[in-house]
């Protein structure tokens, strides 16, 4: 997916301070002051007290699965990546394969798919069932990391894919005029400035990556999204909890553009 | 346990009861309709949204940026949870207050309307870009020929914004596809949610997961060789990308 | 520009209602869109079938509504009736104090006691020591979870909540979980299936709370919708008394699902 697209689909960039303050937002923000307002004022909150303990925990599975999966999604896409640009061609129809069937299907069926297939063909080797993974196996939340994983790696595999690729030849032929064995080439020029390339599209994914965490949920993850349903069942109340939802996923989400881009600030980019 | 040969019952998939595979390509139809209708409406919403970001006054402008920022950091799970609750009842409000009486909003109208809210945030990002892609000397020189607006528009803005905006919209066209799946968790027949309820069935979750996928990746792979289609004909006499 | 809009909006708004409009004067009969057997379970066919949907033709029938069935996520089935994209719910739903604050319901259809299932190699009860430090799984939004939580949940037993029955089960014969505690005829109908028979069998009936589990499953109806109220209830009353009730009830049932 090329860069214009991830930032039509995800939000990557906040409005400046400055402008806040032209005449026609002062009178818009009076108006939401006067709609935020209503909305505490005439709708039910109640029940935010009593859930706050399960909110804050929620929100903290919901981070620990975006980031552990973004993470270890980047490492999955490295190798991908490269074997797609110089790898045997087993391996590089095998990626492509990977990336193709991984993003031409919906990530709540290949979660479904893990969970409620692999998970129900599992118990039937009893060799795995006692094993010392079945601890791990019995609980959903391996499953969420594993499709979560798998889908980052996808995406981020296509562009590092290209990054790879678009690293300049001159540079690692020059590396190689110094000497340098295949490995350390690709060690200390080629990934640096793939990695580096790819950098920019990370605050995307990183964002896209936190839209697609609530589906964790339908396989029984306590995730934010969880507890919101919960709470939902158990009060009755219908729009509030989906409303506070929202308004939690887009703090998230204003707090990832925030902390990409005082990273991307504290990166040289020049020349990249 | 159950044998593990009946994993790999391929009856099931017949598509005659008692086989799944009219079932399941019902659930694919309906996925089909939703992610086309929403889709274009996502397109009509998108137009009318890239418009009103570029030439609307400054409160449209900012209205539609509240719009695409909400859509673009809140995940489409939640939209669709509240647009499926919320979008209807206001609309059922809505049209009491003219005095229809409320609606009876079908399940594939509801689910049209959220996808294409959803698209329609989309669109309007990507179409967006694609017009400030097209020199400005271009729109300059229709005007100086003293073409109209909406003859600009017609005749210069839009067609040469279609190929910048091709590869985007053809994503937006995939992830459309994908995302009808989520209305599985409204409840909403679609594809995804009559396999979960031939797998739940049967017991044959492996099975039914598997081809639903395959179905998923058809349209995915169909999709792709046509779209390649349309970007080698609109790509006609533009310099190839390097 | 923002007429334009406007007028998009609006023609999209109608063109929606447009679509859908067609359809009146017709009852939107709810339930989860899940296996519930032996209650509500999709066929091969694409149609619905069991007793409930049995029940709902001859309710139907009998007070001369225009039924269509409409399924939907158990999860939001109460929200789906109060805003309107159902009209009934006739989905195994019980009678409690809490749901009688949001919704409407008819006199009872049928009874029965909550039971817990679990592995046939492991003995317990189904009390909350017999229980301690086990998983039990529960379906979301259901009496169960409000009983496993109440009694269950402080006495040390991990609840598990699933949004279907289903995939309770599934989970439990997959080995993921203990316990379930479920509806005894559905369970009961699950321990007749070749995973359910494998895997578990029936533990006992759990403690009677009748505050949480409340007096049988009835039909809810929106606030308000007396005369609907009252035509299903004088169509239970009817079916009760002129037999077809029990006919279509043996089908499936060896015993008295109206429950006492």
């Amino acid at each position: 997916m090329s860069d214009p697209t991830i930032s039509a689909l995800a939000l990557t960039e906040l409005p400046t301070k400055a402008s806040m303050f032209k005449p026609h937002r002062i009178v818009l923000m009076a108006i939401a002051a006067l709609l935020v307002f209503c909305v505490i004022w005439f709708m039910r909150w109640d029940w935010v007290p009593k859930y706050s303990d399960r909110l804050v925990h929620g929100v903290g599975v919901t981070l620990l699965m975006l980031f552990s999966t973004s993470i270890l999604g980047f490492f999955l896409a490295v190798p991908i990546g490269l074997v797609q640009v110089t790898g045997p061609w087993p391996l590089k129809v095998a990626a492509r394969v990977f990336c193709t069937v991984i993003r031409g299907t919906p990530l709540l069926l290949q979660l479904w798919l893990l969970y409620y297939g692999l998970g129900s063909l599992f118990p039937q080797f009893p060799g795995i069932r006692s094993s010392f993974l079945w601890p791990y196996l019995r609980e959903a939340w391996p499953y969420g990391v594993a499709a979560l994983t798998l889908s980052f790696a996808a995406y981020e595999g296509e562009v590092m894919r290209g990054a790879f690729a678009g690293v300049p030849p001159g540079e690692l032929e020059a590396a190689r005029a110094y000497g340098m064995s295949p490995f350390t080439v690709f060690r200390r020029i080629w990934l640096p400035r793939a990695v580096h390339r790819a950098l920019p599209t990370l605050n995307g994914e990183t964002v896209l990556q936190l839209k697609a965490t609530p589906l964790v949920a339908t396989i029984t993850v306590i995730d934010l999204y969880a507890v919101i349903s919960k709470v939902r069942q158990e009060t009755y109340i219908t729009y509030e909890p989906l409303l506070l939802l929202a308004l939690i996923y887009l703090c998230l989400t204003a707090i990832l553009v925030v902390a990409f881009r005082y990273f991307e600030s504290r990166i040289p980019t020049r020349g990249a | 346990m159950a044998d593990a040969g009946s994993l790999i019952n391929w009856s099931l998939l017949a598509f005659d009861p008692p086989g799944w595979g009219g079932v399941m390509l019902a659930g694919l139809w309906q996925s089909l309709q939703i992610a086309v209708g929403g889709y274009t409406l996502g397109l009509i919403l998108g137009t009318g949204g890239a418009m009103g970001k570029l030439y609307g006054g400054p409160v449209t402008k900012d209205l539609l940026e509240i719009y695409t920022t909400l859509v673009r950091a809140v995940p489409e799970l939640v939209l669709i949870l509240i647009l499926y609750y919320a979008g209807t009842d206001v609309l059922n409000q809505f049209s009491a207050l003219v005095g229809f009486g409320p609606v009876d909003i079908s399940g594939l109208a509801a689910g049209i309307f959220v996808i294409g809210v959803v698209q329609g945030a989309y669109s309007t990002e990507v179409l967006r870009g694609a017009i400030k892609a097209v020199p400005a000397g271009q729109i300059e020189a229709a005007r100086a020929y003293g073409m109209a607006p909406t003859q600009i528009m017609r005749r210069i803005t839009l067609p040469a914004m279609l190929p910048h905006a091709i590869p985007g919209l053809s994503n937006l066209w995939l992830i459309a596809t994908k995302d009808t799946a989520l209305l599985a968790v409204v409840g909403f027949s679609e594809l995804t949610l009559v396999t979960r309820q031939a797998a739940g069935s049967t017991k044959a979750y492996l099975l039914f997961f598997c081809a639903a996928g395959v179905l998923y990746l058809m349209i995915t792979l169909v999709s792709n060789v046509l779209i390649g289609l349309i970007e080698r004909h609109y790509r006609r006499g533009m310099a190839r990308a390097a | 520009m923002k007429s334009a809009l406007k007028t998009i909006a609006l023609a999209a708004a109608i063109g929606l209602a447009a679509v859908s409009g067609a359809a009146a004067q017709q009852v939107r009969v709810g339930f989860a869109a899940e296996p519930y057997p032996p209650f509500t379970s999709p066929d091969a066919s694409g149609n619905w079938q069991g007793w409930e949907v049995d029940f709902m033709k001859a309710i139907c029938a009998e007070a001369k509504l225009d039924c269509v069935i409409t399924p939907v996520a158990w999860d939001g089935i109460i929200p789906a009736l109060t805003t309107n994209k159902i009209d009934m719910i006739i989905g195994s739903m019980s009678v409690t104090a809490e749901r009688q604050q949001t919704i409407d319901f008819s006199d009872k259809y049928y009874n029965s006691l909550p039971g817990v299932i679990g592995p046939k190699d492991v003995k317990f009860e189904p009390t909350p020591e017999g229980l301690n430090g086990k998983t039990l799984g529960v379906q979301v939004a259901t009496i169960h979870q409000v009983y496993a939580n109440k009694y269950f949940a402080p006495a040390g037993v991990t609840v598990k909540e699933y949004q279907t029955q289903d995939e309770a089960n599934n989970d439990l014969a997959a080995g993921r979980i203990d316990a379930v505690q479920a509806d005894s005829v559905a369970m009961l109908e699950f321990l007749k299936s070749e995973q359910g028979a494998a895997c578990c069998d029936m533990k006992g009936m759990v403690k009677d709370d009748p505050e949480v589990l409340g007096l049988g499953v009835g039909v809810g109806l929106r606030k308000g919708e007396t005369e609907l109220k009252d035509k299903i209830n004088a169509a239970i009353k009817a079916i009760r008394a002129n037999g077809t009730y029990d006919t279509f009830s043996k089908k499936y049932f060896d015993f008295d699902i109206y429950g006492g």
